[in-house]
């Protein structure tokens, strides 16, 4: 065959180790992963690594005349209004911070994902109400259903990730649902549907596969969102409760001094930035790494 | 004038209104720079037809788009040579804006896919006279008497109501209509035309053609045509350029380059080009039993509309519609498009809701539940037209040829990586292309992944849908050799769907010609394609372009009647078509006239 003389010699599976090394060969996702494997070590080890008690209002904590420190060699970020020390706080927070965005924007993911194939896939009345409910709630002003969410309940870790997920599974059911709209009506599930296979089975192995670059981008875009978000109602107050460190409540505790200690502001905001960076990059490449058609490309 | 005058040295001194030289076009790959056009070089001369022919990838399309300066920005440039205009405009490396003075004005180009050149939100009307305007062709009061004009030098029928009209409301010959009516607005010296046939239906395409040498007559225009198509070449063109990855294989006028083509390459692309009427005999297969008895399938699709979302309307895909087929048969459904033979198919692999009775191998599937559906599943499967489309991207492609084995449960373990292997080598391929993805493949091989596939659970009948009309010639002759062969060995029963006659030449024992919805005459290869009763069917053979620049065609057979619709309001049904047998096998409908007054 002429064709094949053009095709690469060496068939490639797309395995767990081909992509891991595919991720630490290009600089973007290498620095991605090493922002998210030193936070996630930060977050696990937390408590043997902080050189502070973080919740202790320390003594030499503060000025003589009651101001927060700078950043010195004692205290490597500074210290808080209350004499805290921020870079321990900073390191607890990452606990708070992770858990909240690994676990709201997983219920977020699998909840906007379950409702977008089904109601995409399915279409007829089924998927007339599910995506006419999606409406809805994208309708309703996100912050204010939060607040509204966590005023109800009382505000604890696992409620303000479920609380966070209510809010952002929408835009993920939208998306899903156009996709899996267009994906339905290609040829090759055609091809399947006349083979006689069965709905889940076809979605399965031909639908998910072909979502898989929308869930990564969007899951790991909504990773970011979700950090910022709890930065949000913690900054208002309804988020993770003080003295629980978070990036967010760090921020919202110190605000009011930013002009005096802008590092109070800066490290924690540095921080959100990093890790939603960082989440976005290697959604990025994860996507080119998993797609056969750009492999081997940068 | 410029030194490509004398280089051409002939006595006469044709005048050349654009002179390449050495053009070569890069595409940036992964790979680095790829030249998709090698050092072309040709004049094309006032007045004449110039058309350049290859297979895909040839270059043909970069070519015009590079003097066009339309190249996709920023991955292909040219990276060398000169185009020059009669003047000595040198239109290589000219800022976008000097080039927007040219096109138009000078050079100007029709495409492919005239829906998607037309802008849906704006009037015909407006996109005339925008073009005029822009141009500073006439004034603006000038403007909607000008657009007028245009659209009736393109024969536009009804043209002052097609001025307020948007594009959704034409039919796709008229949409081309008002792309050439565009393009000739500024009377350029050359009118750059990429398959402006290719998307549409042969008898439409007949008169596209048609049009387009009518006002070149009348403009003096000169006109470089692009095509794949040598029935279209034979038709049009004064020379030809026959293009091969990138190269110029071959350059000769028209009468000589078909009487005596010089190169080994342009002597495989004319042989493998499929005639009308010069189609080998084919084998009488024996009678069997048919396995496959269709009888009265009707596929009608709802149209809702107003605030109840009522059904108002009602298309008439397929209305009534019986054959059979014997084992190691193939039926040809041929039709243009619209015309509901493509909605069979999907009837018949329950892809469509339908009513009537269908047997496949004596079993009926009228009335089965999914679950009840998939043993006769295993008899009937389909090939569709573009394999890449049909194929999923992203397993490999011996597991998809292993799918229907695994779903309907045959195979399993080794058992399945040998049948895979088995299939694979059965339709050309190596066992060693199995763990690879269908972008990997051309298409021609990507069509063999496709056969593997349908042949997987050994069926009695394959629906081909236009499975060749997405390939090359070349590669379209292997894939008609390998059904064939694949017909003589296994039995196979073939519903070949396709609107190209000369493709149905090659393959069908028998044809059937439908027309909305309804099939108005059917018979023998012979019968059908030699000696066509119907109207319709003669009005769809005289458009068929032929290979033979010696060949002229008589203008086609004008419509009879109305350009029917298949969509109609609630309750009011299309009328059965009475059909006569003419000759043993030969059925042809009553013409619609004595049909109506019948009814």
């Amino acid at each position: 065959m002429s064709g094949s003389a053009a095709v690469s010699a060496t068939p490639v599976r797309p395995g767990a180790g081909r992509v891991l090394r595919q991720l630490m060969v290009r600089p973007r996702s290498a620095f991605a992963l090493v922002v998210i494997v030193t936070m996630v070590a930060a977050a696990v080890l937390a408590p043997w690594i902080v050189p502070y008690d973080p919740n202790d209002q320390m003594f030499d904590g503060l000025s003589l005349e009651g101001a927060p420190l700078p950043p010195s060699a004692q205290f490597w970020l500074g210290t808080d209004l209350l004499g805290r020390d921020l870079f321990s706080r900073l390191i607890l927070g990452t606990q708070t911070s992770l858990i909240i965005g690994l676990l709201a924007n997983g219920i977020a993911v699998m909840l906007g994902a379950g409702v977008g194939i089904t109601a995409g896939f399915l279409g007829g009345w089924v998927g007339g109400i599910l995506m006419r409910f999606t409406d809805l709630m994208m309708a309703f002003p996100a912050l204010l259903l939060a607040i509204v969410l966590a005023a109800i309940f009382k505000p604890s870790l696992l409620i303000v990730a479920v609380v966070i997920a209510m809010v952002n599974w929408v835009q993920m059911a939208r998306v899903i649902y156009t996709e899996t709209r267009s994906l339905a009506e290609r040829e090759f599930i055609s091809v399947q549907r006349a083979m006689g296979a069965s709905t889940f089975r076809i979605l399965r192995l031909h639908v998910l596969p072909h979502l898989l670059y929308s869930i990564i981008v969007f899951g790991t875009l909504g990773i970011s969102t979700t950090v910022l978000l709890e930065a949000t109602l913690s900054y208002l107050g309804v988020g993770v409760q003080p003295p629980t460190p978070s990036w967010g409540n760090i921020i919202y505790e110190n605000q009011t001094y930013f002009a005096n200690a802008p590092w109070l502001v800066f490290f924690p905001g540095l921080a959100i930035v990093l890790l939603a960076l960082s989440f976005n990059l290697l959604g990025d490449v994860l996507r080119d790494a998993l797609d056969p058609k750009l492999k081997g490309r940068h | 004038m410029t030194a490509a005058t004398a280089e051409t040295g002939r006595g006469d001194a044709p005048r050349p209104v654009l002179s390449v030289r050495d053009l070569t076009v890069a595409v940036a790959t992964p790979g680095g720079a790829q030249p998709v056009v090698e050092d072309l070089s040709f004049d094309l001369i006032a007045g004449e037809t110039l058309c350049l022919a290859g297979e895909s990838g040839s270059g043909k399309s970069m070519t015009a788009l590079a003097i066009m300066g339309l190249l996709p920005q920023p991955t292909a440039r040219i990276a060398q040579g000169s185009i020059r205009l009669a003047d000595g405009t040198e239109l290589a490396g000219l800022s976008d804006r000097a080039l927007r003075k040219i096109r138009a004005n000078r050079i100007s180009m029709i495409f492919q896919e005239p829906m998607t050149s037309l802008n849906p939100v704006l009037t015909i009307g407006t996109q005339l006279t925008e073009v005029l305007l822009e141009h500073g062709a006439c004034s603006r009061a000038e403007a909607p008497g000008r657009a007028l004009d245009l659209l009736r030098d393109v024969r536009i029928t009804d043209a002052a109501r097609r001025l307020k009209q948007y594009p959704h409301e034409l039919s796709g010959g008229m949409r081309q209509r008002v792309m050439i009516a565009i393009a000739l607005a500024c009377d350029p010296e050359i009118l750059i035309a990429d398959e402006p046939t290719t998307a549409l239906d042969v008898t439409v395409q007949a008169e596209i053609l048609d049009l387009i040498r009518t006002l070149q007559r009348e403009h003096g225009t000169t006109v470089l045509m692009i095509t794949h198509d040598m029935g279209v070449v034979a038709e049009m063109a004064d020379r030809v350029i026959v293009l091969r990855h990138g190269r110029q294989e071959e350059t000769a006028p028209v009468h000589q380059l078909f009487a005596a083509p010089r190169t080994a390459y342009a002597r495989e692309l004319l042989a493998a080009v499929p005639r009308l009427g010069h189609a080998p005999a084919r084998p009488v297969p024996e009678r069997l039993p048919d396995v496959v008895d269709v009888e009265g399938l009707t596929v009608r699709y709802p149209i809702r509309g107003g605030i109840a979302n009522r059904v108002q309307a009602q298309v008439h895909a397929v209305e009534n519609v019986d054959f059979r087929i014997a084992p190691g048969e193939t039926l040809a459904l041929v039709g243009e498009s619209g015309c509901g033979k493509s909605t069979i198919g999907k009837a018949l692999l329950g892809l469509a809701p339908w009513t009537g009775s269908i047997r496949i191998a004596g079993q009926q599937m009228q009335g089965l539940s999914p679950k009840g559906l998939k043993p006769v599943r295993r008899n009937i499967q389909m090939i569709f037209q573009d394999p890449g489309a049909s194929l999923d991207a992203r397993m490999t492609v011996g597991r998809q040829v292993g799918e229907p084995l695994v779903v309907h449960g045959q195979a399993r373990g080794s058992e399945l990586q040998d049948r895979i292997e088995w299939l694979f080598r059965r339709v050309g391929l190596t066992p060693e292309q199995i763990d690879r993805y269908p972008h990997e493949f051309s298409g021609g091989q990507r069509q063999r992944i496709c056969i593997a596939r349908a042949l997987a659970l050994r069926p009695r009948v394959i629906v081909a849908d236009e499975c060749v009309s997405a390939l090359d010639v070349s590669i379209q002759a292997q894939v008609l050799d390998l059904l064939r062969e694949l017909q003589q060995e296994e039995g196979l029963a073939y519903l070949f769907i396709s609107h190209d006659m000369a493709v149905i030449d090659q393959v069908a024992d028998r044809v059937a010609v439908m027309n909305l919805g309804q099939i108005v005459e059917t018979g023998s290869r012979e019968q059908v394609l030699r000696t066509p009763m119907h109207p319709y069917t003669r009005r769809l053979l005289s458009a068929v372009p032929i290979p033979d620049p010696n060949h002229v065609r008589p203008a086609v057979l004008a419509r009879d009647g109305e350009v029917g619709s298949p969509v109609r309001p609630l309750g009011q049904h299309p009328v059965r078509l009475e059909m006569d047998e003419v000759a043993p096998g030969h059925w042809v409908a009553r013409s619609d006239a004595a049909a109506r007054s019948a009814a």
